[in-house]
């Protein structure tokens, strides 16, 4: 890296004179020559991880271009970004907490500041927040999105990932991508876990509870597959922590993985729930980890009352402060810490006699080159590397630009992805799923399996070629369009737009289904007809297994022979009504 | 509760409760099987076949539970319930569906307007369920997103 520490506390000593430092937020706690040091605030501290998507070692995570709101979303957190994301949190540009928050000068701060996240970093961190506040009044809950997302954990089915929350002690947790292994594996998982892994919107099929799932099932009358909240006594304070699972899991991933259990928003057992925990727990503060995302979870803590503090993930938005949502019976603080290990969330609570009466709030940005990796972390991430390190390693081709996945539509390493599809499969067209989670290759740095791996690692990688019409063809992207756009967060799935290779469009996010895509165009200028057939190529279908290789080794075999990683053209539609949109910046088309 | 979930939802399967025998059994639970209103091609003509009018009345009292996105298109679970007075016969109809109407529950007197099945939907539509009570028609409607899936973050 290059800047020292002393360095580093310059610059954040200079931007607190200019006086741009918001009072809130990492900034706040920056003016200290030691970034990581905060001052104590109440009696109650919870540390909150999502989404880290199994990245054990740090990543460079580069934030979206564009994160569109539309309807009520429009504008506000956490659909900002750019200047427009750091004016509304108050962040002075080009710093540190700049770099962390937003795209802006992504590749030259990068190079400055260094990789984020790894587990041995978090590992020295979270126990440093947990000392300096007292460790019998701190939580570590973790949102999810853990078990899932690199070589090591699809290779251990997760159970690379339930070591290593073990190792950094995390005590909550729930899920979403870990619900892509069997249910077996997963029930085993769990057994392995130290902490909880909470979820009160999971429950046994019918079905499933007349074929005997009653022997492992948490609550045979509820049907609850999992415990739907904890009580923990912490700072002398009695908090109740509820699990919200994705509830969309089922739709979004192949259901023939868990077949018994079924996924939902349930508001009114949320606060029927809600409401007994504070009848008959004798509760301080009751939190929420949820999956939701935030759009979602915004939405359920207007119509939800009773919650005090919704730590959020799935939708991968390191929102710098909490948005406060006010509901029937007071407000409740939506909390949403980013993903890949980028972000540690900050709670603290003063909480006491059934109230929580004052809140201090932290997203800190973890750089890895101003922490020390804890060694017994570091030893366990080596042991667990150590078996498919030759896999991991091949270095496939070096980066003509900059690769990256995160924002509403193509990024350069997708667009790699499908043209992989494309010249390997012989397919006119390709598909690549809009996930969030995929890490970032800097120019010049070496694309290896692992950074393929990062953007494809998933237990359903088959690829397939089959024919579709143009008109199966606008079906598919107008469903996933609406799982985006439609501005009732329930009815969103969350994710981004579909990617795709070989062809161009138009996409209006403010229309309905059915008139949000138009005029798809081939590469060679060709207007795609409803009724001709194209040959198509794509990966992780949800619903039957696909015939084909798996994806990354498709993608590692096109770099393999292009010897480089680039792209020729980048397939990113025309968008309409988005002039003035906080969500998009230096957008190419 | 002393009566665990498996020991009621066996009892239903073999037969042992009157709800669960209709809901299982459509068809032969009915001596009348409403064939035209069951094969009409549009809600408005099923509705007319079976319910003889073409509208019903929006009633809070009726209350249909169905999920914002279906999980699966092929088994979208329905539920049912009222607290009308004498409640007659309880229908549910999917709009977009080839054929709108799903089922009917005809309710005899002194049991709890209550029902619960699975109705299979090709696409997102507008579910509405009918409550006839006291020879008076009402309803309460949902609209149903029916997703390809995949592509979640």
């Amino acid at each position: 890296m290059s800047m020292s520490r002393r360095e580093f506390a310059q610059l954040i000593g200079l931007a607190g004179a200019a006086g741009m430092l918001p009072t809130t937020g990492f900034a706040a706690a920056k003016q200290t020559a030691d970034p990581y040091e905060l001052e104590n605030f109440g009696n109650v501290r919870l540390l909150h991880i999502t989404d880290c998507h199994a990245q054990l070692n740090p990543v460079y995570f580069r934030e979206p271009n564009v994160n569109l709101g539309v309807g009520t979303a429009y504008g506000k957190a956490p659909h900002l970004v750019g200047e427009k994301l750091l004016g509304h949190f108050g962040i002075a540009p080009n710093t540190l907490e700049a770099h962390a928050f937003s795209c802006l000068n992504y590749e030259s701060a990068a190079r400055q500041y260094g990789k984020v996240g790894g587990f041995a970093h978090l590992k020295t961190l979270v126990d440093r927040l947990r000392e300096t506040y007292g460790r019998e009044k701190t939580l570590l809950l973790d949102g999810g999105d853990t078990w899932q997302g690199s070589g090591t954990s699809y290779k251990t089915r997760g159970m690379d990932m339930v070591k290593a929350t073990n190792e950094l002690g995390v005590d909550i947790m729930t899920g979403h991508w870990e619900f892509t292994y069997h249910q077996q594996e997963i029930l085993d998982n769990i057994k392995a876990f130290n902490g909880e892994f909470l979820a009160q919107n999971v429950f046994v099929t019918e079905d499933a509870l007349f074929e005997g799932a009653d022997e492992y099932i948490h609550d045979e009358d509820t049907g609850h597959v999992f415990k739907p909240y904890s009580i923990k006594e912490i700072g002398g304070a009695r908090i109740a922590v509820i699990g919200q699972a994705f509830p969309r899991t089922k739709i979004a991933n192949p259901a023939r993985f868990i077949p018994d259990w079924t996924f939902d928003i349930y508001d009114d057992l949320l606060q029927e729930q809600v409401d007994a925990i504070r009848a008959n727990e004798k509760v301080d503060a009751v939190v929420v980890i949820s999956h939701n995302g935030m759009d979602v979870d915004i939405a359920m803590a207007s119509r939800v009352s009773g919650i005090d503090v919704i730590l959020g993930g799935h939708t991968h938005d390191g929102m710098p402060e909490p948005t406060v949502v006010k509901n029937a019976a007071g407000k409740t603080l939506v909390c949403n810490v980013g993903s890949n290990g980028k972000f540690l969330g900050v709670m603290d609570l003063d909480v006491s006699n059934g109230k929580v009466r004052g809140f201090r709030y932290r997203l800190l940005p973890v750089f890895s080159e101003l922490i020390a990796p804890d060694p017994s972390m570091a030893q366990l991430i080596t042991d667990i590397r150590q078996p498919y390190t030759s896999w991991l390693n091949e270095e496939l081709a070096p980066a003509d630009e900059v690769m990256f996945r995160r924002g509403n539509f193509n990024g350069t390493f997708d667009q790699v992805i499908c043209d992989a599809l494309r010249k390997v499969n012989d397919a006119q067209v390709s598909l690549s799923p809009g996930f969030r989670w995929g890490t970032t290759v800097l120019q010049g740095q070496m694309v290896t399996m692992e950074h393929v791996l990062d953007q494809t690692c998933l237990t359903y990688p088959e690829t397939y070629v089959r024919e579709m019409t143009g008109a199966e063809l606008k079906l598919i992207l107008e469903d996933v369009a609406d799982n985006l756009f439609n501005p009732e967060p329930y009815l969103q799935s969350g994710g981004d737009m579909v990617r795709v290779g070989g062809f161009d469009y138009v996409c209006d996010p403010t229309a309905k289904i059915g008139n949000r895509i138009s005029e798809m165009t081939l590469d060679n200028g060709e207007r795609i007809d409803a009724n001709k057939r194209y040959k198509v190529s794509g990966w992780a279908t949800v619903g039957a297994r696909s015939e084909g290789a798996d994806i990354w080794d498709v993608v590692a075999d096109y770099l393999r022979d292009r010897k480089v990683a680039s792209i020729d053209k980048l397939n990113t539609p025309k968008l309409k009504n988005v002039a003035g949109n906080p969500g998009i910046v230096d957008y190419p088309a | 509760m002393s009566l665990h979930r498996r020991t009621v939802i066996k009892a239903i399967a073999t037969g042992g409760a009157l709800v669960g025998a209709s809901v299982l059994m459509p068809k032969l639970a009915f001596a009348a099987w409403n064939k035209s209103a069951f094969e009409a091609k549009d809600q408005t003509a099923a509705m007319k076949a079976l319910l003889g009018a073409e509208n019903a009345e929006n009633s809070s009292e009726v209350t249909l539970k169905a999920p914002d996105i279906a999980e699966n298109g092929a088994v979208v679970p329905v539920t049912v319930s009222s607290t009308l007075a004498d409640v007659e016969s309880m229908s549910v109809f999917i709009q977009d569906n080839p054929s709108p109407l799903a089922a009917e529950f005809m309710i005899p007197a002194g049991t709890a307007a209550n029902v619960a099945t699975r109705v299979r939907m090709g696409k997102t539509s507008k579910v509405t369920a009918v409550v006839k009570a006291g020879g008076k028609l009402y309803s309460a409607s949902k609209e149903v997103k029916v997703t390809i899936g995949g592509c979640g973050g």
